[in-house]
């Protein structure tokens, strides 16, 4: 391909800064400056790299320039593709050196995101163990199995400052030490594959993907706690997930890779999958162990932890798939390598499934340390129909929402709890202005109340209480002392609950209630919902001046709470009306006022 | 190592290949165009089985040398069905959305053409 590309970003981000335009001058000059033949345009997908918009990348020389108006075009076609030279001015400066980046090799610079756990998947077909083969797969078993003593894997492990990706975020070498000195003739290793956030899908896809690195990491794992057990536990909504699962253990087998004397050395390792159920709380780890044990799937008092006293009563290993994605790099590439990567106290990457009111809905993995303005604004390509940002919540339902003050904050396990949140497992859902806080809060907690197990009464009985004070300030009839209800009844149950899932369970509301009080304040003592989500604090009203009288909303009002006659100024029953809001998205005259 | 056994509609596929194709891009650089289809539940639930079978019916059809193969997420979720297309000799270039008119047009203006097309969507990551 002798031919150059000019590729102009697509990304809703630069079509909001003119990309549109910036095309059609583009296009304009290299007709008028004679280059058709030798020049063709080439609308890409979002680069990543918002902040620094519109982004035009030319190759083969693979320069990168930034911020480029429309305006530009000219200039920039008549000095790179007739002058042969680069257009300094628009080159991108580098903020450590300070130099404009010219040299393509230095061209990585907008990559904000780095893949570890991620490295296969989407490369490799996840059903072809020769190509995971390909990429390094199996090596780092190897490594350990014929270089390395078990307690030197887990040194490594433990040097590298891998912490559970899971969500609690305790270092997963220490777990391995632990499991490896607790006591007992057999010992088992689990993947805790449960995954159960609303809107978090990384450890499905990291299974559809990648299954065989999984399973390399937990025959890694079994051999340096001393296991030649190991067991995956997923939920049966994941069915294609546990098909790649089992079919790399089949092949895995086949090639002698699980089984005995595993690349003739005497270690032997097996792995059976379990199927949950679904159950949320069966994530929560010795609650995971009686579903597998074949009891109920209820959690029970920690200590003792399973590493001491695990399945059927015996040293267990508990980690998640994220987890041990990470290992075999970490054996690969030494753990110096790994802890370069990441702050102080969080090293590696972490891997989020970036959802909701963004527009480059996806799966994304960054270093830690990465702050939430770089994910959502650059990564994420930002919000949705230019819409304004409100809050993240990351966490899932034992997580909590971040607002504006914390967008430049590195994420890492330290900064997220501080900021009244948490990592969890990943899940990163962005709500923009019209979500409502109270009602985002209550969403979350009804989720907990279904999935309670009800072993606990703080759990089964307050989080119950805490759902109907919700309910009763969203209807628009709370009162100022459920306020201070909300808080201290938030906080027992934290305090007094069996497992995780009650510890946390309220976190939705104290963290919504800690960074937007407002919101609360308005839907409590002036009965309005400021997101004019509520159906009970909203009214809608037809505006006059701006009613055409088209008939549109009548005819698609579900319940004929809409009167009228053609060319003239309709009228909503309010004691009709059901503020499904149909109307208003349907007007196309700005003729119907939410209140 | 043992052959490898797969799910029965992808060992048709390699069967037409005759197992002469290795599937990892390395070992192809002067061999045929690849292209993987991102077929997570996700992906295929956005149509990526169709857009997997059209690329090998067509492809078949207009006698092009490739091996059509499936992988995980490329977790650009916002732009299924993606797929990366490698032709011998060039860089992998990945494209969203693709329809099978999509497919259409990459196989007669990327593939046979060996010009690109819009709709690329750029690695936006670094790896190991």
């Amino acid at each position: 391909m002798a031919k150059n590309y000019i590729f102009v970003c697509g990304g809703i981000g630069c079509r909001a800064l003119e990309s549109e335009q910036l095309k059609k001058n583009l296009q304009r000059e290299i007709i008028l400056q004679g280059l058709s033949e030798e020049v063709q345009l080439v609308t890409t997908g979002c680069f990543g790299f918002c902040e620094k918009g519109p982004l035009v990348k030319i190759l083969p020389d693979n320069t990168f320039y930034v911020q480029v108006a429309p305006e530009d075009s000219g200039e920039l076609i008549y000095q790179h593709f007739i002058q042969k030279q680069k257009l300094e001015r628009l080159l991108y400066i580098h903020p450590e050196t300070q130099q404009r980046v010219t040299e393509a090799r230095d061209m990585d610079f907008y990559k904000k995101q780095f893949r570890i756990a991620l490295r296969n998947c989407g490369f490799i077909d996840p059903e072809n163990i020769e190509e995971y083969i390909a990429r390094d797969g199996y090596a780092a078993l190897a490594k350990c199995l014929t270089e390395m003593t078990p307690e030197s894997v887990i040194d490594t492990v433990k040097q590298s400052g891998l912490r559970g990706r899971g969500g609690g975020g305790f270092s997963t070498g220490l777990k391995w030490e632990i499991t490896k000195k607790s006591a007992g003739d057999q010992k088992y290793v689990v993947c805790n594959a449960d995954e159960g956030d609303p809107g978090a899908f990384m450890d499905r896809s990291l299974l559809e993907g990648d299954p065989h690195s999984i399973i390399e990491a937990m025959t890694i794992c079994g051999y340096s706690i001393g296991a030649d057990k190991g067991l995956i536990y997923i939920r049966a909504e994941y069915p294609l997930a546990i098909k790649r699962l089992q079919k790399a253990l089949q092949q895995a087998e086949d090639a002698g890779l699980l089984g005995k004397d595993i690349l003739g050395t005497k270690f032997n390792f097996s792995i059976d999958i379990r199927l949950g159920a679904g159950a949320f709380v069966c994530g929560e780890e010795t609650a995971l162990i009686h579903s597998m044990e074949g009891c109920r799937g209820e959690p029970t008092y920690k200590p003792p932890f399973p590493s001491v006293e695990g399945y059927l009563g015996k040293p267990t290993n508990v980690n998640n798939v994220e987890t041990f994605a990470n290992i075999p790099v970490i054996i690969n590439k030494g753990a110096d390598w790994f802890s370069n990567i990441g702050t102080e106290k969080s090293k590696g990457t972490k891997v989020f499934a970036l959802a909701g009111k963004i527009n480059n809905v996806g799966l994304i993995e960054v270093p830690m340390g990465t702050t939430l303005r770089e994910i959502i604004f650059d990564i994420g390509g930002g919000i949705k129909d230019g819409k304004k940002f409100k809050a993240v919540q990351t966490g899932g339902p034992s997580g909590g929402c971040l607002g504006e003050q914390f967008l430049d904050t590195p994420i890492d396990y330290d900064n997220l709890i501080e900021a009244g949140s948490m990592m969890g497992s990943g899940g990163m859902i962005v709500l923009d202005e019209d979500d409502c806080m109270v009602s985002i809060a209550k969403f979350y907690l009804e989720f907990t109340l279904h999935e309670s197990c009800g072993k606990c009464a703080p759990c089964r009985i307050g989080n119950k209480r805490l759902h109907e004070l919700l309910e009763k300030i969203t209807k628009g009839e709370g009162e100022k002392e459920d306020l201070k209800k909300l808080r201290a009844l938030g906080t027992v149950i934290k305090e007094t609950s069996l497992c995780g899932l009650g510890q946390s369970s309220p976190n939705p509301v104290l963290s919504t209630m800690q960074n937007f009080y407002d919101e609360y304040k308005a839907h409590v003592f002036e009965k309005t919902c400021p997101a004019k989500q509520c159906k009970d604090l909203i009214t809608f009203t037809i505006v006059e001046e701006n009613c055409t009288g088209c008939t549109l909303c009548f005819r698609n009002c579900p319940v004929e709470a809409i009167t009228g006659e053609k060319g003239k100024v309709h009228e909503i029953h309010q004691d009709l009306c059901i503020r499904c809001g149909i109307c208003y998205s349907k007007c196309k005259f700005d003729a119907i006022l939410v209140e | 190592m043992k052959p490898i056994k797969s799910v029965q509609d992808l060992n048709k596929i390699k069967a037409k290949t005759n197992g002469s194709v290795k599937q990892t891009p390395e070992n192809l650089k002067d061999e045929a165009v690849v292209v993987k289809v991102a077929m997570a539940t996700c992906g295929i639930a956005s149509g990526a089985k169709n857009t997997y079978d059209y690329f090998v019916e067509e492809l078949k059809r207009r006698h092009v040398k490739a091996t059509v193969c499936q992988t995980g997420c490329m977790s650009y979720c916002y732009a299924e069905p993606t797929v990366e297309v490698t032709i011998p000799g060039e860089e992998p270039v990945v494209f969203g959305h693709v329809n099978t008119a999509k497919v259409q047009e990459i196989i007669d203006r990327y593939i046979i053409g060996h010009e690109l097309v819009d709709g690329i969507i750029p690695a936006s990551y670094k790896t190991v």
